[in-house]
């Protein structure tokens, strides 16, 4: 059975100047027969499905309808077309540090997250003091929350969200999260957690992530869906080749293309700077006028190719 | 009904934690927030009888507390509608992000309204009793008007906080409708000088007949006639279902709007 089932979901979006105009204007521009609304689609027909401890990952450029997405699949929001199906409990990382009171301490933001992620007091009394251990806050467990600094709030965010253990686990672009240690420490606990069984949906512009990560790809180009796979790094380099190129691949022959693209960009960006490194060096032992330069391009040479050496006297 | 009963246990923690939140927003952790809860309304009702006492007080027995009723009744219901339609907004920022029911930050802020309410219902019969009113067994029966208005707040609450979120200029529109409201509820005079007419028409408007409720009971000993009890369920019967019916179809909604 599936976890996560989408089914032709479509969401549609509706922008315009509504938004600060207060009734009386409203009541006005309609009278004049001036208020509009203009809809758009922010996700079209995109379907997938996802198996128990899956890991997908989804890209797509700005704009292409990736957190409108997440957002239907945490239950945010409701697919306007289309069938979305989930069995098992959420935890979602959108944004990590908004939804925090800013008056309320440590403790008592972290248990009103644990609230509203649906755990009950019982579990978060049992998590609390590893999640502040993991987040390292125990000095400031009664501190406003307002005082903390914004690494601390997101490293707080992402403790909640990884220790409660969830079925499903959304990441929005939060695996950058707090400084260099605590960044190893949160990649570890997330592939701990990945490896634990759980499914998982990854939305990252960064796409060495996505091709350590992810056995599964979504891509995703203005709300339509470019292509939905398992085979991770030929999506991925076709991607980047894309991002590349801004040539959107029409079917498989394409997309087969596109990656071939890509490597041979890859090989050629290779060959240039081993072209420039060899320059560098011959610059380096040209202008040397010390005899240790030479000294060390020698020492090289009989380390690494004696056979060069013994040809040469 | 099961996943309904389902439905309120798995969230009581939630909203068990708004509450507090709520809470402590309101009073900054400061006693004297607290108690300022309190002396408002008594500092409201201190100028009221020093106001209108001089022109209707003089004909009536326990006028201060004939003013206080209204006074209690009134300043419940404006602060629990008020509190209740900026409830989605100001938490906007969360359910945007988490998935959260919308209706608990309405019910959370309903609840920190109540213990005001009350706390100031405790200085009421405090006054009361200062001022010789005969308590007696039917005060238990207040414990109905007080449903009754807990019921429409909540759906006054549901209307407005949708309307909120569609219409940001509710809330100065909301103003002058409380203020007409407010005239109309018959709070510091009494509405024995119009033709009988006149005095029906009051029963329309919910407010009036809770506050009525109110001092039939405290002022005059009596408990009011079923027909009338009937009338006050209704009211809050019919605000709340429109406003679960407005929620419910709008509840999706929202996102775009904030």
């Amino acid at each position: 059975m599936s976890i996560i089932k989408a089914d032709g979901v479509s969401i549609r979006y509706i922008t315009g100047d509504f938004k600060d105009i207060g009734l009386k204007e409203y009541v006005v521009r309609r009278l004049q027969g001036r208020y509009k609304v203009t809809e758009f689609w922010a996700d079209r027909h995109v379907s997938f499905s996802l198996e128990r401890g899956d890991m997908l990952g989804i890209i797509g450029s700005n704009g292409a309808g990736k957190s409108t997405l997440l957002k239907a699949v945490s239950g945010i929001m409701v697919p306007t077309e289309g069938h979305m199906e989930i069995h098992g409990s959420i935890a979602a990382l959108l944004e990590l540090a908004s939804g925090f009171d800013g008056d309320l301490t440590v403790r008592e933001n972290t248990y009103l997250r644990g609230a509203m992620l649906g755990y009950t007091r019982k579990f978060m009394d049992e998590k609390y003091q590893e999640i502040i251990d993991f987040a390292e806050l125990q000095d400031f467990q009664e501190r406003p929350f307002k005082q903390l600094s914004s690494g601390m709030k997101s490293r707080l965010a992402f403790s909640i969200a990884c220790l409660v253990s969830p079925d499903i686990l959304i990441l929005d672009e939060v695996l950058s999260v707090g400084d260099g240690a605590f960044r190893k420490k949160s990649g570890d606990k997330m592939r701990e957690i990945l490896n634990s069984g759980v499914t998982g949906i990854l939305v990252s512009h960064s796409l060495e992530q996505v091709r350590e990560m992810c056995n599964k790809i979504l891509w995703l180009d203005h709300g339509k869906q470019i292509a939905f796979t398992d085979e991770v790094s030929l999506y991925c380099d076709a991607y980047e080749e894309f991002l590349r190129t801004k040539k959107l691949p029409q079917n498989r022959q394409q997309v087969e293309q596109l990656a071939s693209g890509w490597q041979a960009y890859l090989q050629q960006q290779r060959r240039q700077a081993e072209r420039t490194e060899a320059q560098r060096l011959e610059a380096m032992l040209e202008s040397g006028t010390s005899e240790a330069a030479v000294q060390a391009a020698v020492s090289v040479l009989k380390k690494r190719r004696p056979d060069l050496l013994a040809a040469q006297s | 009904m099961k996943t309904l009963l389902k439905k309120i246990k798995s969230n009581q923690f939630l909203f068990e934690e708004l509450v507090k939140r709520d809470f402590k927003q309101k009073y900054k952790r400061t006693v004297l927030g607290m108690a300022w809860s309190v002396l408002s309304p008594l500092l409201t009702l201190l100028v009221m009888s020093l106001v209108f006492g001089q022109f209707f007080g003089r004909s009536m027995e326990h006028y201060t507390i004939y003013l206080f009723c209204g006074n209690l009744v009134f300043s419940y219901f404006r602060e629990s509608t008020t509190g209740g339609m900026n409830a989605l907004m100001s938490n906007a920022s969360i359910f945007t992000k988490v998935n959260v029911p919308k209706y608990m930050f309405l019910l959370s802020k309903n609840v920190s309204a109540l213990i005001n309410f009350g706390l100031t219902l405790c200085v009421f019969f405090v006054f009361a009793l200062a001022d010789h009113v005969s308590f007696g067994l039917h005060f238990l029966t207040l414990l109905y008007p007080v449903c009754c208005l807990v019921v429409f707040n909540i759906g006054v609450g549901l209307i407005l906080s949708a309307m909120f979120v569609f219409f940001r200029d509710t809330g100065y529109l909301y103003d002058v409708f409380v203020m007409l409201l407010m005239y109309m509820s018959a709070i510091f005079y009494t509405v024995d000088t119009f033709p009988p007419v006149m005095q029906k028409l009051f029963l329309l408007n919910p407010i009036y007949c809770y506050i009525k409720y109110f001092r039939v009971v405290v002022l005059e000993g009596n408990i009011p006639s079923l027909g009338f009890h009937l009338l006050c369920a209704c009211y809050a019967l019919v605000i709340v279902g429109i406003g679960g019916f407005i929620y419910k179809k709008y509840n999706h909604k929202f996102l775009y709007y904030v």
